[in-house]
């Protein structure tokens, strides 16, 4: 008995270093060294990330700065601290009070304390007189911010923010160095000191940025890797042949579907695809103060008379789109049901059955057969393009005739500006599924600049109001709802296509990194590293 | 002599202020706004009040007679202004970048000029035999292919069978010669070679021209050699149509490379005047076009001088 026991025992031990080393990420322990080199297929504007909102800044230069709290890149959207060990919020939630950790150094050997958290936060949320902070609309209920002591901070709201925790975890939140701030507020526009786990080195515009290890890192034993190399390519034939010759290993926006193939095609095991819902999406615009969009009937045909179901299967082979979805993220914890969803114009899995109703709406909106207007589209063919050819042959099925106009990015921003189009490709991206932040383009034009429906809906306006100010889950959710059949279905000021689709394919020896459903957290420096 | 230079570089003034006067007029009647595309672009709740703040920081709120004073104000003191997209100096921008364009266009001109003369000269010599057809073809071919595609099927050809891409990162020469030369000879052979293929056909077809003049003959009847009648007689008056077309070529190659840029991932002119135009960077747009036309006329200025090295007529008239 005592024989079987141990042979059992020795047995299930063989099992799980088996198990073990077969699963993927477990059997390797982070190795210290190297430089990982990727692309950046923009170019950053300035350095400051409160003024600005691409990714051309976050990716070459998030490593070097701290957040107060941040997205967990493994476990999206879960928050965890990053310059905050900890935080409390009163019962009511008016009050969150942060505890700083000690001895975080920035990149000068000074240490941060809970003085330059404020300072950074009071950019953010009470810019100075010429100080752009770009994202100062999310923080309106923020009344003060106070310190304490050097390792607390104190926000007062005017109101309980549901999603305050998100809020403060945007990527964009870096936190400056209070010194420097009372100096010069327009210093880290073209300069770079923070606490994070790189140092800045080099930057040569359109070329290049270059950053090593911060050794006094706060975090023991990382980063694990000696440094990094952004490499700025615009060009999409470029930036796959840097990545195919191993010159870079990685991109974090995302890549279409036939440029992962190419790359597997040419590298074998030695890539590895990371795919993910994307916190993008295309939507069409319509221009209510043009006849015949002004007609609530005319809209309600036109999303009804596209297939997203049909368009989804197919357009995921050649764009990175593919979900379909309401005004919320499909899957996230805002997002209708299916069920739900299908209940709303233009959802229906019965294609024929709603392009019968779009039709019989056109007649009476008195719209003739073959109508014709524009669609007004962006220049860039992925995803824009595809999605734009799919709206225009699905609209020719209830006898519209759209002309596909592909602008320029700054002429079809400016013409979607000034007012002067019939339908258009918008689209929005974000890093949190937050509805304040999702549902903020669509309040009346008069009060979002990037509503570009030129539409006011006092109701609409109510509905994002109470949402925003309502701390208990469920109901905010059934207002979130509420706003999207709104939205969607009883005004149709837009209609939502189809979210976007992440593929993000690396060399297999970058490791520690994991896809998240937006590229604006990532990336994640301090826990990737290369196992060669 | 001195009176024909001074002539020519006095005509370059006018001509400078009237493109600049030209840029600033253009730029601002095509649609399109910087600050629309800096902060509405992604799609972010941005307020009007930050959007007013920015245009007023930009000075685009200010009159476009104003703002054109303030810019020809900075261009006397020689300061080009400041980048709106960056707020780097228009003139630290392009220096970044002229570096490599010019050095691109130096190696693109070597190499067409090291091609096409003995090319053109071997045709025109052997009009109709099989080495002027041979020189037809390949030039022919050389101006049907567009460099930028040239490059992509270089590009390709190296990772594919030698997994080798060119560096993707400028080095400048005095630093590190090999990663220099390693990263710009492959766009300098692919946009040597369409060069080429235009001066070879110039060069072909004046050298025909000279080659029928009575002088010539003269000099055949006479019994002279025929490379002294190529060299001296020959040659030196068929060069100032080869020499224009050389000239302008590389003007050209300063700014012109776009998309061959854009395929080797060159940090050059031609790449940030397309990144300037669709950012709306009025400022840079300015700067570069005008270094752009600057260009031109100094190297036209520059072949009014060569023409009248070889031909000394053409000072005096």
């Amino acid at each position: 008995m005592q024989t079987i026991r141990s042979v059992t025992g020795v047995l299930l031990v063989l099992l799980l270093v088996l198990v073990g080393f077969s699963m993927p990420g477990t059997a390797q322990q982070p190795r210290s060294g190297g430089t990982l080199t990727y692309v950046v297929t923009a170019l950053p504007p300035s350095f400051d990330a409160h003024r600005e909102t691409t990714f051309a800044t976050l990716h070459p230069m998030k490593p070097h700065y701290n957040l107060l709290v941040k997205f967990d890149t493994h476990n999206y959207p879960k928050i965890v601290p990053d310059l905050a060990e900890s935080w409390t919020s009163s019962k009511d939630g008016m009050t969150w009070t942060f505890k700083i950790r000690q001895g975080v150094k920035f990149h000068d050997g000074s240490v941060l304390t809970s003085r330059d958290i404020k300072a950074s936060f009071d950019r953010i949320v009470f810019p100075p007189e010429g100080v752009i902070s770009i994202r100062q609309a999310m923080y309106q209920g923020v009344k003060s911010i106070e310190t304490p002591d050097p390792q607390t901070v104190v926000f007062r709201l005017k109101w309980a923010v549901p999603s305050f925790l998100d809020k403060l975890a945007s990527p964009f939140n870096w936190m400056y160095k209070a010194e420097i701030l009372a100096r010069d507020q327009h210093w880290y526009e073209r300069n770079v000191m923070g606490t994070g786990p790189f140092k800045f080195v080099e930057y040569v515009r359109g070329s290049r940025w270059i950053a090593r290890k911060h050794d006094e890192y706060f975090e023991r034993g990382k980063p694990y890797l000696d440094g990094y190399v952004a490499l700025f390519i615009t060009s999409r034939s470029a930036m796959m042949a840097a990545l195919r010759s191993g010159q870079a290993l990685i991109e974090f926006r995302g890549v279409s579907p036939a440029e992962r193939d190419d790359l597997r095609a040419a590298l074998g095991d030695r890539l590895q695809v990371q795919e993910g819902p994307w916190q993008c999406n295309l939507i069409v615009a319509f221009n209510t103060k043009k006849k015949p969009f002004d007609d609530v009937r005319v809209r309600r045909a036109l999303t009804l008379a596209v297939d997203r179901w049909a368009g989804s299967r197919a357009l995921s082979q050649i764009a990175f789109v593919g979900p379909v979805g309401g005004v919320m993220r499909p899957k996230s914890e805002y997002a209708l049901s299916d069920t739900e969803l299908m209940k709303l114009a233009g959802y229906s899995r019965d294609i024929q059955q709603s392009r019968n109703q779009a039709r019989a709406l056109l007649r009476e909106a008195g719209v003739p057969e073959n109508f014709s207007f524009t669609l007004l589209n962006r220049d860039v063919s992925m995803p824009y393009e595809s999605v734009g050819v799919y709206l225009v042959d699905q609209w020719r099925q209830i006898g519209l005739n759209a002309q596909h106009f592909q602008a320029e990015t700054a002429n079809y921003l400016a013409t979607l500006r000034a007012g002067t189009y019939d339908a258009a490709v918008d689209f929005a991206c974000d890093f949190t599924d937050d509805p304040d932040v999702q549902l903020s383009k669509f309040v009346s034009s008069d009060v979002s600049p990037i509503n570009y429906g030129n539409y006011i809906d006092r109701p609409l306006d109510l509905m994002y109001f109470q949402q925003s100010r309502t701390a208990d889950k469920a109901t905010r959710l059934q207002v979130v709802h509420q706003f999207e059949k709104r939205l969607l279905d009883q005004q149709v000021y837009v209609m939502y296509v189809l979210w976007w689709q992440r593929i993000v394919p690396h060399w297999r020896r970058v490791q520690g990194y994991t896809v998240t459903t937006n590229h604006y957290v990532e990336p994640d420096m301090a826990e990737y590293w290369l196992s060669e | 002599m001195n009176r024909y230079i001074l002539a020519r570089f006095m005509l370059m003034l006018p001509t400078l202020l009237a493109v600049a006067v030209l840029i600033f007029v253009l730029v601002r009647v095509v649609p399109g706004d910087i600050v629309a595309v800096r902060l509405v672009l992604g799609g972010s709740y941005v307020t009007p009040k930050v959007i007013e703040a920015e245009r007023a920081r930009l000075g685009l709120n200010k009159p476009i007679w104003n703002q054109f004073v303030d810019w020809m104000l900075g261009m006397i003191r020689l300061d080009l202004g400041t980048s709106m997209w960056s707020g780097e100096p228009v003139a630290r921008e392009i220096s970044i970048r002229l570096q490599l364009s010019l050095q691109l266009a130096v190696m693109a001109t070597v190499i067409a000029t090291a091609v096409a003369l003995p090319l053109g000269i071997l045709a025109a010599v052997h009009r109709g035999r099989w080495v002027d057809n041979l020189v037809q073809v390949v030039s022919v071919a050389g101006l049907a292919v567009p460099s930028f595609w040239l490059g992509i099927l270089m590009i390709l050809f190296l990772l594919s069978v030698f997994q080798y891409l060119p560096p993707l990162t400028f080095t400048s020469f005095w630093a590190d010669p090999k990663a220099n030369l390693a990263q710009l000879i492959w766009p300098a052979l692919a946009v040597g070679y369409r060069y080429s293929a235009v001066a070879t056909r110039m060069t072909r077809s004046a050298l025909l021209e000279v080659l029928r003049e009575d002088y010539v003959r003269t000099a055949w009847a006479k019994g002279l050699a025929q490379g002294v009648i190529l060299r001296r007689h020959a040659l030196r008056n068929a060069l100032m149509p080869v020499v224009t077309v050389i000239g302008l070529e590389f003007a050209f190659l300063i700014g012109g490379l776009v998309v061959t840029e854009q395929v080797f991932n060159l940090n050059g002119i031609g790449k940030l005047i397309v990144d300037a135009i669709s950012q709306r960077d009025y400022t840079l747009i300015q700067g570069l076009m005008l270094l752009v036309a600057a260009g031109y006329v100094v190297v036209n200025f520059v072949i009014d001088l060569v023409y009248a090295w070889i031909d000394p007529r053409v000072a005096y008239q």
